[in-house]
């Protein structure tokens, strides 16, 4: 296979390695470790960062891009032919479940599809019937057997992974109950009963969900269309996850963008006051007081105008989607630094009245020590609640963007895509839900977990809420 | 008083000019009007002379700042950024694309807007207040926990669920009221109670939540331990004292949104088929009508910094603390 690096794959990636980095930067500070374990010893808290890790890894895999190797036609050996599609490792790692593509809808673990079609029997008569799935179930020989064969699959995919989540649990508990100098047998007890410090025992519990969500997944999902099936057959569940990789992406890309302009201009702001913070102060009021959707809107509009006039400069469709989504991050970033360079102004005129500002101001230390040294490790809580704060209505964002069409664009899978192609079938009798059901399901999962998450790290990080409280 | 409201309006005109700027450079220097005739008139099979029709037709055949040929002010009048920006600001909105009179179009469309848009934010109002000051009440308890969790939960829920779920449950399980449409009158009634209903439902989760450390954080104050100290009862301390001076920061951070209320909610009012202010905006920019995009871009930062000369001068009526400078 040949890889290849899409700009979103390339920043989301810088993106990880700037918070490994900090993880390794904050584990050797103690004014900064304490916030974040205040935050580890917060159950729904720590319950709410497995299921974003869950999602992250997803998005990880998906973001994984490369051309697949085709298989050699004899005589032609010699060179390596690759694929034109470009396919990521998430989609390796699902293999069937992308390939089995329907004719049209179909309900969840359906075996018939959802319309009528005209058959043509052995003897040549022709019927109108609802046709057998190509893939939903294609491997029962009786239809009958469909209920008992999901239980049957169901029974495994629940003990296979309970079987491999206990494997694994023991494996960390040995080696925790190793350095903690106690016997396995004592730190499970005491793991299980609530006694171990932090929350251990909602990390194991949640931890076992996920590992019985991904077995089941992993039983069910290459015999049945679990969510279904949507209007060109593709299944659903493949799309709900792939879109994590658009929601994560425009959650965290989005803050990396707004992230400098906030930064410097807030602080500058702040710090030199006079007709630089004048100056500031008139370019994010400005900016801000216009609407954020018409802006996104308006944005959107010019990007249509200069791909249809730029339509050969981009290689693949896929390219183009892509391109789309890091415009799309860019706008929601350049709408979005507004709040975040406010509340940094009126920090940092906070902080440059205090003692040891002044105190280095004496000294004579020049203004960007005092900026680099002073300022940003002492308004870094600000941004750390904001970028987490934020993440969630991002992602919600998304959904209604896409749905005005001036979101992701339609060939990339998005939630707000799933919703907006689902709505217009609501009027269908029967009804198509699963469509819509998955997208905000999966939508609500992630901004929930984002949003209990992001609660406990304001709760740790913010000084004033700890007075009150 | 009234030299300070001259100096808020005086400070307000800059910000105008600074968003008719952003608009125009927006939607005229980077992508010329030829770039927006081809996206009209279709890809790339297209003559220059039906380019050239299309914005001879709008007035888009103007030189954009500066008209060099022409002779005395309409060097300057006879241009694209006279004609299309600086007449904003005299509410001139000129014509859509499709030729129709946009300041017309608004003026019919703000009143459907109104009706959904003002009875959810009263309604909205009293029901976040009162279950807020409920939930303040019962602070420390099992009771706030689990509402401030629920309230987490509801607002981590899509504004579409609401819309889609409340469509699906009201009006086509329960047949209770039309799914959409619009009436005039009396007779709207029926159409405007589900999506007031919606938007009131949709905004209590993280409404409630922040009402309550609004008045979390009154709670905590000296007078509320006075009144606690004179032998007041708690219900009493809660909802005379504490209600009265967390109205402040409450009532002001309302008073900004008012202006934009004309302006009402793009995915309501696109749901629901009102032909208010949002759904004509949604339209424009699914037809991609430059002209009505640029008046509401205009329209809603006029709105809204309205609305913040309002909070201003608020703050100087409710607080008096609040010194004229």
């Amino acid at each position: 296979m040949r890889f290849t690096l899409f700009a979103t794959d390339a920043l989301f990636f810088s993106l990880i390695l700037v918070a490994v980095a900090y993880v390794f930067y904050a584990s050797r500070r103690e004014h900064l470790r304490a916030p974040w374990r205040r935050v580890a010893r917060n159950s729904l808290a720590m319950a709410a960062a497995t299921v974003l890790a869950t999602f992250l890894v997803i998005a990880i895999l998906d973001s994984i891009h490369f051309f697949p190797r085709l298989a050699a036609v004899d005589g032609d050996e010699g060179e390596i032919q690759y694929a034109s599609e470009v396919i990521s490792l998430f989609d390796l790692m699902v293999g069937p479940v992308r390939r089995q593509v329907e004719k049209t809808y179909s309900a969840p673990f359906a075996i018939y599809a959802f319309s009528k079609e005209t058959i043509e029997l052995e003897d040549g008569q022709t019927v109108r019937d609802y046709p057998r799935l190509v893939y939903g179930g294609a491997h029962l020989a009786d239809i009958h057997e469909r209920n008992s064969d999901i239980a049957k699959r169901i029974v495994i995919g629940v003990s296979g992974a309970l079987v491999v989540w206990l494997g694994l649990a023991s494996i960390v508990f040995f080696w925790i109950s190793h350095k903690a100098s106690i016997t396995f047998r004592v730190g499970f007890v005491r793991a299980l009963s609530g006694g171990a410090p932090g929350p251990a025992r909602t990390l194991m519990v949640t931890t076992a969900i996920i590992a019985v969500v991904i077995g089941l997944c992993a039983v069910l999902a290459p015999y049945y269309h679990i969510f279904g099936t949507d209007k060109v057959g593709t299944d659903v569940l493949y799309q709900a996850l792939k879109s994590i990789r658009t929601g994560l992406i425009i959650g965290t890309l989005t803050t990396l963008v707004m992230l400098p302009f906030a930064v410097l201009l807030g602080i500058s702001a702040g710090y030199f006051r006079g007709w630089i913070d004048d100056v500031i102060q008139y370019l994010y009021t400005t900016l801000s007081s216009i609407p954020g959707v018409l802006l996104i809107a308006s944005a959107a509009l010019l990007l249509d105008v200069y791909m249809t006039k730029h339509a050969d400069e981009f290689t693949s469709l896929v390219a183009r989607a892509d391109l789309r989504l890091l415009a799309l991050c860019v706008i929601l970033g350049i709408t979005s630094w507004t709040s975040l360079c406010r509340l940094l102004r009126g920090e940092t005129m906070k902080l440059r009245e205090v003692d040891f500002v002044e105190a280095a101001r004496a000294f004579g230390v020049r203004h960007t020590t005092i900026i680099l040294r002073h300022m940003v490790p002492n308004i870094m809580h600000i941004v750390m609640i904001s970028i987490v704060l934020d993440f969630s209505g991002l992602v919600l964002a998304e959904a209604v963007l896409s749905y005005i069409n001036i979101g992701v664009d339609p060939s990339m899978e998005s939630w707000g895509n799933m919703i907006n192609s689902a709505r217009l079938e609501l009027a269908r009798e029967p009804i198509v839900w699963w469509s819509l059901l998955a997208a905000l399901v999966f939508m609500f999962i992630l901004v929930l977990a984002a949003n209990l998450f992001a609660d406990a790290v304001r709760d740790a990080f913010d000084p004033r809420l700890r007075v009150i409280s | 008083m009234i030299s300070y409201i001259v100096r808020r309006i005086a400070y307000a005109i800059p910000i105008l000019i600074g968003v008719n700027i952003i608009t125009f450079i927006l939607f005229f220097v980077v992508n010329s009007p030829d770039d927006m005739a081809r996206l009209q008139l279709g890809e790339r099979r297209v003559t220059q002379e039906a380019i050239d029709k299309w914005k001879a037709e709008r007035g888009y055949d103007r030189p954009l700042i500066w008209n060099a040929p022409a002779d005395g002010v309409k060097k300057f009048s006879e241009t694209i950024f006279f004609t299309n920006s600086i007449r904003l600001f005299m509410f001139d909105f000129g014509q859509s694309d499709s030729g129709r009179d946009i300041g017309y179009d608004i003026s019919q469309r703000m009143w459907p807007s109104l009706a959904i848009a003002v009875p959810v934010l009263v309604i909205g109002l009293l029901l976040t207040i009162t279950l807020a000051l409920t939930v303040a009440f019962f602070r420390g308890t099992y009771l706030d926990t689990w509402a401030v969790v629920l309230c987490v939960a509801m607002m981590s829920i899509s504004g579409l669920f609401y819309i889609i779920g409340g469509q699906y449950l009201v009006g086509k399980l329960l047949h209770l009221v039309p799914i959409s449409g619009f009436d005039s009158g009396i007779a709207s009634v029926k159409f405007i109670l589900l999506p007031v209903a919606i938007g009131v439902v949709g905004g209590l989760g993280s409404g409630i939540r922040w009402y309550r450390t609004i008045f979390l954080e009154e709670i905590n104050k000296d007078y509320v331990r006075t009144a606690r100290a004179k032998g007041l009862s708690e219900s009493a301390v809660l909802y005379v004292h504490v209600l009265r001076n967390a109205l402040i920061p409450i009532l002001t951070g309302v008073v900004v949104i008012l202006p934009s209320l004309f302006m009402g909610s793009l995915i309501t009012e696109a749901f629901f088929g009102i032909p208010g202010l949002g759904s004509y905006t949604i339209d424009a920019i699914q037809r991609q009508d430059f002209a009505i995009v640029r008046s509401m871009v205009f329209l809603g930062s006029f709105l809204y910094i309205i609305g913040l000369l309002l909070t201003d001068l608020s703050y100087t009526v409710v607080d008096p603390r609040v010194r004229l400078q």
